[in-house]
């Protein structure tokens, strides 16, 4: 069995990233593109640790960051789904399509 | 002033300098009233805004003569020599070396002397206004202008810059517009104020261009630097100034005629003479003050201000003066003989006496005994303010009884108004150039000048001085003779004490001015000047002007049809005296056909095409624009994330082709 190496963990990443960004451009429903938005943002700490691993194995720079934007993920869940509860309160609806007001 | 002294005295051999802290106080105190009765009076001084200003001009009247008594007894004299004096001088805007505006005060015999003229009168003015605008109801308005005015008109004699005199210049003009237009309810005098507005800003379009000009080749705004580098004829400002030419006059000649047509417009000489008697149309206090004794006099206090630029670097300058001056002094006096306004007869006569007072400069050189025209000029003018205040006043306290401008409506008056009749006569006189009153002395001065120099213009004086006697004794018994009275309704007498103090002692002014030897004080080159009196000299315009008066009593003491007669078989030329010699028409016949049409509609056509085109087609094209972009704001999420992708890639590729 062959060891993984770096550019095994890029292609995972960059299948992750693709699979992120289909999902927020096809998906109507909030709940489902915000978690798309995770998967983004997940191939991103994908690629951070495999740099750091592969590349620079002697500095811990990739785990910071990635450990940063987990933090960075998780308050971002919480005010994107607070705007999702407010949206469906007055639009009795999590349907992206329900919520176009905001133009010209 | 305890603690204050009069002047300083330098050191040894210094020249000693009056304190400026009380001259300047004598401009700002009116400053002073305007700003508290401007901003506070309607609210909080709505009936003692009067005392107040007046009071303020008292001080500044006293401080006005304790000046001009150190002045001219105390410090003011070097040698024999009066000596033109800069107690303060505070260089405002600096443009270069040598080149700046300043703020400062110059004191020398003309500036003095216009600051006891200005404020005595300012005073009378005032206190008269206490009994003539009571009740009034922008009474504090009034005072608040009238301390704009007095302040303006200070400041313009006292300014030591040529640019400074420009700014006063302004002031003076913009607060006889307000005070004109006071009665702002009455459409004739919104329409006064602004021809008097626009004809005297139009006329300081060419004072502004002539400062520039000497400003230029002098390489100063400074008045006594700019006076002594253009009257040496070594100075190199001199040469190079004389040396350019433009349309066959020097350069210097020029930058003289369009200060000129600055004074000439402030000081209603023809042609720019048709705001002076719509001016009329404010209170009659306003036109003493303004319209008659000082502001209309500016533009010979600026004349005579760079007199000796124009009397030794530039006679042809000066013969315009001279000329332009004798021209307006008789075709006043012919219109003002039939005019039926009293206050148009009387602007008419102001402007005709400027005419003297401008032609005397004119015919006058500098120096000795040939500036005899300067000191007269000054000295009639001195006189002038005195007795045309008066008339004034005496036609203000007419006007007050009868409510009526027109001749038509008054006659026998003089049962009902003894003090004002009493002091109109002897201001009659004194204009008519009757010894021993003021005007007689100055007159013949200003007769004696021109009959030295200039033969055409001392016969055209001599004319007019008789027309002079012949339209104010019209006025005269018209007002006060001719037929019965017919008053009716309530007789309120002659309006109390605040109107007539200031007619007698404007009356004993006028009949005492004459005896003052101005030659003592104000001359040319600052020397004594010691003017003779010639009794043969002054048979000729007494005489006639006595006969001016004699045929005004024929004509009109009784009632009668004589002044009909002689108007109809004068057909044409009464007309056309009565019609002002169709100026107006003709003015408006150039605005309105000329410059209208040839000039405003084709500038109105251009603006209305080519800039607000402009300006338009910014505006639509930027909606267009909008409209058809603004479809990318479509309110889908989802959308704008595709439009940042994109643009990051975009972004990506770019990158990628530029590292390679």
């Amino acid at each position: 069995m062959m060891e993984p190496g770096l550019y095994h963990m890029l292609f995972i990443s960059a299948t992750l990233f693709f699979i992120g960004v289909y999902g927020f451009f096809t998906r109507r429903n909030l709940v489902t593109m915000l978690m798309s938005v995770e998967l983004v943002l997940n191939s991103v700490n994908l690629n951070f640790i495999a740099f750091n691993k592969y590349l620079w194995y002697d500095k811990m720079d990739g785990l910071f960051f990635t450990i940063f934007v987990i933090a960075i993920a998780a308050a971002e869940a919480a005010v994107a789904i607070a705007i999702i509860i407010n949206l469906y309160r007055s639009h009795n609806s999590i349907d992206v399509e329900n919520a176009e007001e905001l133009k010209y | 002033m305890p603690g204050l002294p009069l002047f300083w005295r330098g050191n040894e051999g210094e020249a000693i300098m009056p304190n400026a802290t009380y001259i300047a106080l004598i401009p700002l105190l009116p400053l002073a009233g305007f700003l508290m009765l401007g901003i506070f009076g309607r609210k909080y001084f709505k009936n003692t805004s009067g005392v107040i200003g007046t009071t303020l001009l008292l001080i500044s009247t006293v401080l006005a003569l304790y000046t001009a008594y150190g002045y001219f007894f105390e410090y003011g004299k070097i040698d024999g020599v009066y000596q033109k004096l800069i107690p303060l001088k505070y260089t405002w805007l600096q443009f270069s070396e040598g080149v700046s505006i300043d703020m400062g005060i110059i004191i020398d015999p003309i500036s003095v002397m216009m600051l006891v003229v200005v404020t005595f009168i300012s005073l009378m003015v005032h206190i008269y206004s206490l009994g003539y605008m009571k009740g009034d109801e922008r009474f504090p308005t009034y005072y608040a202008f009238l301390g704009l005015f007095t302040f303006s008109m200070l400041g313009l004699v006292i300014s030591s810059n040529i640019f400074q005199i420009y700014i006063f210049w302004e002031l003076v003009g913009v607060s006889s517009f307000l005070l004109i237009g006071y009665y702002y309810d009455k459409p004739s005098a919104v329409a006064a104020c602004k021809k008097a507005f626009i004809v005297t800003r139009f006329a300081d379009v060419g004072f502004l261009i002539g400062i520039l000009v000497l400003s230029f080749y002098a390489g100063t705004l400074d008045f006594n630097t700019l006076i002594e580098r253009l009257t040496s004829a070594e100075s190199t400002e001199f040469k190079t100034a004389v040396a350019a030419s433009f349309m066959g006059m020097s350069a210097l000649t020029w930058g003289l005629v369009l200060v000129f047509i600055g004074g000439a417009g402030k000081s209603a000489m023809f042609p720019l003479h048709i705001w002076l008697p719509d001016a009329m149309e404010g209170p009659t206090p306003v036109s003493a003050l303004i319209h008659a004794a000082t502001m209309v006099v500016a533009g010979v206090f600026l004349v005579a201000r760079l007199f000796p630029v124009f009397a030794i670097s530039s006679p042809d300058a000066l013969s315009l003066v001279g000329y332009v001056g004798a021209f307006s002094a008789l075709i006043a006096a012919v219109i003002a003989c039939t005019q039926t306004d009293i206050k148009r007869v009387l602007a008419y006569s102001t402007m005709s006496q400027i005419g003297y007072m401008m032609f005397a400069l004119g015919v006058s050189k500098y120096g000795g005994e040939d500036g005899l025209g300067y000191t007269a000029s000054m000295f009639h003018l001195f006189t002038h303010a005195m007795f045309k205040a008066l008339l004034f006043l005496g036609a203000g306290a007419v006007i007050h009884y009868i409510h009526s401008n027109e001749m038509k409506d008054m006659g026998g008056l003089r049962k009902y108004l003894p003090i004002t009749h009493i002091t109109f006569l002897i201001a009659c006189l004194a204009i008519a150039g009757v010894p021993p009153f003021a005007g007689f002395f100055s007159k013949e001065e200003i007769l004696l000048a021109a009959y030295q120099s200039n033969q055409s213009i001392y016969w055209v004086a001599l004319i007019t001085s008789g027309l002079t006697a012949f339209y104010m004794f019209r006025l005269y018994f018209s007002i006060f003779w001719n037929r019965e009275a017919h008053v009716h309704g309530e007789h309120k007498g002659e309006g109390g004490f605040a109107m007539m103090m200031p007619l007698v002692l404007l009356a004993i002014g006028a009949a005492a001015a004459g005896f003052i030897p101005f030659g003592h004080f104000v001359s040319t080159d600052g020397a004594r000047l010691e003017t003779e009196f010639h009794l043969m000299f002054s048979i000729a315009p007494v005489a006639l002007g006595l006969a001016g008066i004699f045929i005004a009593m024929w004509l009109y003491k009784k009632a009668s049809d004589k002044p009909d007669k002689i108007a109809s078989s004068l057909n044409g030329l009464y007309k056309a005296a009565y019609h002002k010699f169709y100026m107006d028409e003709i003015y408006m016949f150039i605005t309105q056909k000329i410059i209208f049409n040839l000039i405003g509609r084709p500038a109105a056509w251009f603006d209305k095409n080519v800039v607000d085109g402009l300006v338009n087609a910014t505006g639509n094209g930027t909606k267009d624009i909008s409209e058809t972009i603004k479809g990318l704001q479509s309110g889908k999420v989802q959308q704008y994330a595709i439009y940042f992708l994109v643009g990051v890639i975009g972004l990506a590729l770019l990158f990628i082709y530029w590292w390679n």
